[in-house]
């Protein structure tokens, strides 16, 4: 007994050994192109345009362009998609919710520093921060203030597992020095908010769905996930404030690309008025407007990252975990609350 | 076969029973190569990394205020979960093999669908059952007593599917004969169950200790991830991923391989310590 035991252990061993070997082998030609003039362009995106690009797929499969070409899909959260193509996952066309994303593949030199040189400086598609409620908005949430009114649960994603949770708290900073505040008042509203928001889940979906799940009056959101919610029947509303941070999502195709002619083909269809109204038609706000595409509130205060200095700066400032200001604020919410 | 087996199981006949070799270098050797790659390789790696500050680089990134508390809240739950699961796992895997109940051979079944389940699945499904809109009344989510819940569900197969062989396996000739000597009910499963069982229900309450260590999944929804409250180490881990601090996500990983190493070890300890009081 203990005879065959051992030989099954050497056994397992050895397809461990050989399985290890084939993946290695197998790397590199992921990207190899299929029989009969085809090509496989491998899109690597985050999770939310999946919906978008599986038809946006479809009409440039359609046209001349796109007629050879196949497509390898992978969607998943913007962070991890940049660090798995950046350790070596094979990508021709990739796309992520913000341009630290896209930063860290140009310093892998796996994407051209000149990636953002073009008419639409990168960006594919825009969105902004808007705040979702119940379903007819009981408690009447409209607007920066309310947030931090007595009573009141906000949802909002932990700002150091989800870049999502960034843009929303940057929304918000922008939007209590519109009303009037200076930085440390400001300062201490972001303070204030964290306050009132019981759960932080690590990511954007996951505070949907505990949001949707009965927590909390009112949820910090991309508009492009309220919009999504909608269409999935959830029972939210959402305001667009007058001042919120525009977001802008990158594109590019990578420098790696065995087909960098079909990529660049691809990148440029995704700017046809076909595709940016397949975007809107999923909540995006297009960068090509056009008769077709939907029709987005336009917020007067409109900012963006810049206003604060750009990614870097606000990552020092805001989001150190030990000495940025968001970091201290969660640092003094370590102290047990209600529950 | 049976007679072999319980020959076997015998503490020290193992050492005499010489099984004719075949090749036993090459296979060792397979073996060591198998574990270094897909266990040694890995872990040393991770030591590795969350020495790239050096020490106190080490030190500084455990030792900051969320880190530390979402190492205590993780290392104390999981020794409560391992406590309960020590003595519901072990009533349990009791139940199973000395009772006679309708349905018991789904309810042993069942006992191992946690271990199936996606824990995410698992993470969803108690906040459908405990959470804000419970349908039996019950608020558990976004606070502590969530995470402990959810650490039970994932764990619960451990201690009952180490200790329910071992159970099968007892000879019950012994209980009856203490028993016609007099001896109380009590006594039985003091002095003759529980030694017997004892290292089954060790192993399985270590390894769901270290299973609650690392728990992700089902405690992403249902704790809340309130930083220094609620949040913990391996959601905290996945956070430092995030901000790209791989040595950071590194360094606490090194302290929970650490306290499930100290354990074991320790657990290893008073096993033998028993074994020679006997």
């Amino acid at each position: 007994m203990t005879y065959s035991t051992r030989g099954l252990v050497a056994g397992l061993a050895l397809t461990g050994a050989a399985a290890l070997t084939l993946t290695g082998c197998n790397g590199g030609s992921a990207n190899a192109s299929g029989g009969g003039g085809k090509v496989k362009l491998s899109l690597v995106a985050y999770s939310t345009p999946q919906a978008a690009y599986e038809k946006i797929i479809k009409a440039f499969q359609a046209t001349p362009a796109g007629k050879n070409v196949e497509f390898q899909q992978s969607y998943g959260a913007s962070g991890d998609q940049s660090r798995a193509v950046a350790s070596g996952l094979a990508a021709d066309v990739v796309e992520f919710s913000l341009a630290p994303d896209m930063q860290r593949l140009v310093d892998a030199k796996i994407v051209a520093p000149a990636w953002d040189k073009n008419q639409y400086k990168g960006m594919v598609t825009d969105s902004v921060v808007v705040i979702a409620t119940r379903k007819g908005n009981p408690k009447h949430i409209v607007d920066w203030p309310d947030l931090v009114k007595p009573g009141v649960e906000v949802i909002t994603p932990n700002p150091f597992t989800s870049g999502g949770a960034r843009w929303n708290l940057m929304a918000a900073y922008g939007g209590s020095l519109a009303d009037g505040d200076d930085e440390n008042q400001a300062d201490a509203y972001l303070g204030e908010l964290l306050k009132h928001t019981p759960v932080q889940d690590s990511s954007a979906r996951d505070s949907l769905q505990t949001f949707t799940q009965g927590k909390g009056d009112a949820l910090l959101s991309y508009e492009n996930d309220a919009i999504f919610a909608q269409q999935n029947n959830q029972a939210i509303d959402y305001t667009v404030p007058d001042n919120t941070i525009l977001i802008e999502n990158p594109v590019a195709v990578t420098e790696t690309s065995e087909h960098p002619t079909e990529a660049k083909a691809f990148v440029d269809f995704l700017y046809s008025d076909t595709a940016q109204k397949i975007f809107s038609d999923n909540g995006y706000r297009p960068v090509v407007k056009s008769d077709e595409t939907r029709d987005f509130p336009q917020p007067s205060g409109l900012f963006d990252i810049t206003k604060f200095g750009g990614w870097d700066a606000v990552m020092t400032k805001f989001f150190d975990p030990d000495n940025g200001i968001v970091g201290k604020i969660e640092q003094g919410l370590g102290v047990p609350t209600s529950k | 076969m049976s007679q072999l087996v319980s020959e076997l199981s015998r503490p020290g006949v193992r050492a005499r029973v010489k099984m004719p070799a075949l090749g036993p270098s090459v296979n060792g050797g397979f073996v060591v190569l198998f574990l270094s790659l897909v266990v040694l390789i890995p872990l040393s790696m991770v030591v590795y990394h969350a020495a790239d500050d050096g020490w106190s680089g080490f030190w500084h990134q455990v030792h900051s205020p969320l880190a530390w508390s979402a190492l205590k809240l993780t290392v104390g739950t999981s020794l409560v979960v391992a406590l309960i699961n020590l003595v519901m796992g072990t009533a349990i895997a009791w139940l199973l093999v000395r009772d006679r109940l309708p349905g018991q051979s789904v309810l042993d079944t069942i006992i191992d669908l946690p271990f199936a389940l996606p824990t995410i699945v698992a993470g969803v499904t108690l906040i459908l059952l405990f959470g804000t809109t419970s349908p039996i009344g019950i608020d558990l989510a976004y606070a502590r007593s969530g995470v402990l819940v959810a650490l039970l569900f994932v764990t619960l197969p451990f201690v009952v599917r180490t200790v329910q062989p071992v159970l099968l396996e007892l000879d019950r000739d012994m209980e009856e004969a203490a028993a016609s000597l007099g001896a109380s009910p009590l006594t039985i499963f003091r002095r003759i169950v529980l030694p017997t069982i004892a290292p089954a229900a060790a192993a399985g309450t270590t390894l769901s200790f270290a299973r609650a260590l690392s728990e992700f999944g089902s405690i992403n929804f249902i704790s809340g991830n309130l930083p220094g409250h609620t949040q913990v180490a391996s959601v905290f881990i996945y956070g430092k991923i995030q901000e790209d601090s791989v040595t950071g996500a590194a360094a606490v990983s090194t302290v929970l391989l650490a306290v499930s190493l100290v354990v074991i070890v320790l657990l290893t300890v008073i096993q033998r310590w028993v074994a020679r009081r006997e």
